[in-house]
């Protein structure tokens, strides 16, 4: 059994940790930048403000993901009571303080995601698709799953690890860069004795270069699946009624309407991603589980 | 030497930080229990226009609305954990009669003020039982944090007590009885 204050406190904790650990990983980038253009200091030191002011700018700016408001619609008690009473109702299981606000967006597909910078200033939205095809259990299933979302920090994770993840690539880049067209002080005060052991670090450091924007990302989606499964299992916890959200799931998969508007850019970000999962490959830059998986552990509850 | 100071210290810190949780937690079903009140009156404040709304249609059940003022006036004198949840369970099935026997009545059924309040009801009931879900979760949480140890030595310490869930005696669950003529 869980208590949410206490799932709240050990995200926020795993949060910090994932910081942490990110930080450390892009000033170990600037080590090995600085390795290449000979002194490890400056490497160190520009990995490090570009890390800061990259993170800071965008954890207090905050989600970028723009609510197109020409299709978007605020849900009030007027049009849709039903829906409005299902989220005070889930708040109050779920111990959040504030009632996220809810928004309809006009797309044919079945599909929902929340965002917002905090737990007191969110938004989940659905799609009109979804509204009308769905039945009551699955709709308070989806509403649930997006709840603890939001009860878990998880947008805020997400974002983090997406800026993470971008520095180090950004700061991989930046060396191979200076590595292939300036040469930098690649070989400065070198002298002929640590051959052997310059090489091999040489090249581990260069594997390390070019792998390291596929490693982030493997890095970052294994972290996001992580999340999709908690908050399925949260979400069913709210309800006591896995099943709500397993029958939605199974009518996302068996759904075929591809003409969808919604954005596959902030494709981690959504409640599924429903698409052919061919291959292991496939499936570790995934930032959701498969669909057929999340059914069975829900049913398995 | 150097040893004994950091134990003591370490001591001291997992002292504080159980004596908090415990705070936090006690505070939690505190929070939890003013929720459930919440959403009880918010219910307690609906039946007069529930009844407003289908007296006219509803004039021949007595006994369906009579149930609803038994349980109005039980939930009024309720004061604790026990009576309160007790109460809250008859409310609950005086409305299903209630809206069980409005079924007979399609004139009502198609009123929109009667739908408007069947399904503002209908939430709040749902308001009620998902708060006394999650007040029921703080107090299994706290109860645990209380009696497993080592929380339970500091807890004994500070006088901080077990509480009870909110449920009612199982005499209270009865079946409801609908005249379907």
């Amino acid at each position: 059994m869980v208590n949410f204050f206490d799932e709240m406190r050990r995200n926020k904790v795993i949060t910090v940790f994932l910081v942490a650990f990110f930080f450390c990983v892009a000033l170990l980038f600037g080590v090995i930048a600085g390795f290449f253009i000979g002194n490890i200091y400056v490497g160190l030191a520009i990995a490090a403000v570009i890390a800061v002011i990259y993170t800071l700018v965008v954890y207090y700016k905050g989600s970028n993901m723009i609510l197109s408001l020409s299709n978007a619609h605020e849900v009030t008690k007027q049009n849709y009571p039903y829906l409005i009473n299902t989220v005070e109702g889930l708040s109050i299981a779920a111990g959040l303080k504030k009632v996220p606000k809810l928004y309809i967006i006009n797309d044919p597909s079945m599909n929902a995601f929340a965002t917002g910078n905090s737990p007191e200033k969110s938004v989940i939205v659905l799609t009109k698709g979804l509204v009308d095809k769905m039945n009551r259990q699955e709709i308070e299933g989806v509403i649930s799953h997006e709840m603890s979302h939001i009860k878990n920090n998880d947008i805020k994770i997400m974002i983090l690890a997406t800026v993470l993840a971008g520095v180090i690539i950004i700061i991989a880049d930046i060396v191979l860069r200076m590595l292939f067209w300036g040469g930098g002080g690649f070989g400065r005060g070198r002298d002929n004795d640590n051959n052997a052991l310059f090489f091999i670090l040489l090249i581990l450091g260069l594997i390390a270069l070019i792998l390291a924007p596929f490693i982030s990302t493997v890095i970052k989606m294994t972290i996001s699946r992580k999340r999709e499964f908690l908050a399925d299992a949260n979400g069913a916890e709210l309800t006591r009624y896995p099943e709500g959200l397993a029958s939605a799931l199974e009518k996302i998969r068996d759904e075929n309407v591809v003409n969808t508007k919604l954005n596959k850019s902030f494709a981690s970000l959504y409640f599924a991603m429903p698409k052919k999962q061919e291959n292991w490959f496939v499936k570790m830059l995934s930032s959701h589980p498969p669909i057929n998986e999340r059914i069975k552990r829900l049913r398995a509850m | 030497m150097w040893i004994l100071i950091v134990v003591i210290i370490a001591l001291a810190i997992a002292f504080i930080v159980i004596y908090n949780n415990l705070i936090r937690k006690r505070n939690t079903v505190k929070n939890g229990f003013a929720q459930i009140d919440v959403q009880l009156k918010r219910r307690h404040d609906l039946i007069p226009k529930l009844i407003d709304s289908v007296k006219g249609y509803m004039k021949y059940e007595k006994s369906v609305l009579e149930e609803i003022t038994k349980a109005r006036s039980a939930y009024i004198k309720a004061n604790d954990v026990k009576t309160k949840a007790q109460a809250s369970n008859q409310m609950s099935s005086a409305l299903k009669s209630l809206f069980a026997v409005a079924e007979n009545y399609p004139d009502l059924k198609a009123n929109q003020n009667f739908m408007q309040l069947q399904e503002e009801i209908s939430g709040t009931e749902n308001k009620i039982a998902y708060s006394r879900q999650f007040y029921n979760d703080s107090v299994m949480d706290y109860n645990n944090y209380i009696q497993m140890f080592p929380s339970n030595a500091v807890a004994f310490m500070f006088g901080f007590k077990s509480t009870d869930m909110f449920e009612a005696e199982e005499s209270d669950k009865k079946d409801v009885n609908v005249n379907l003529e």
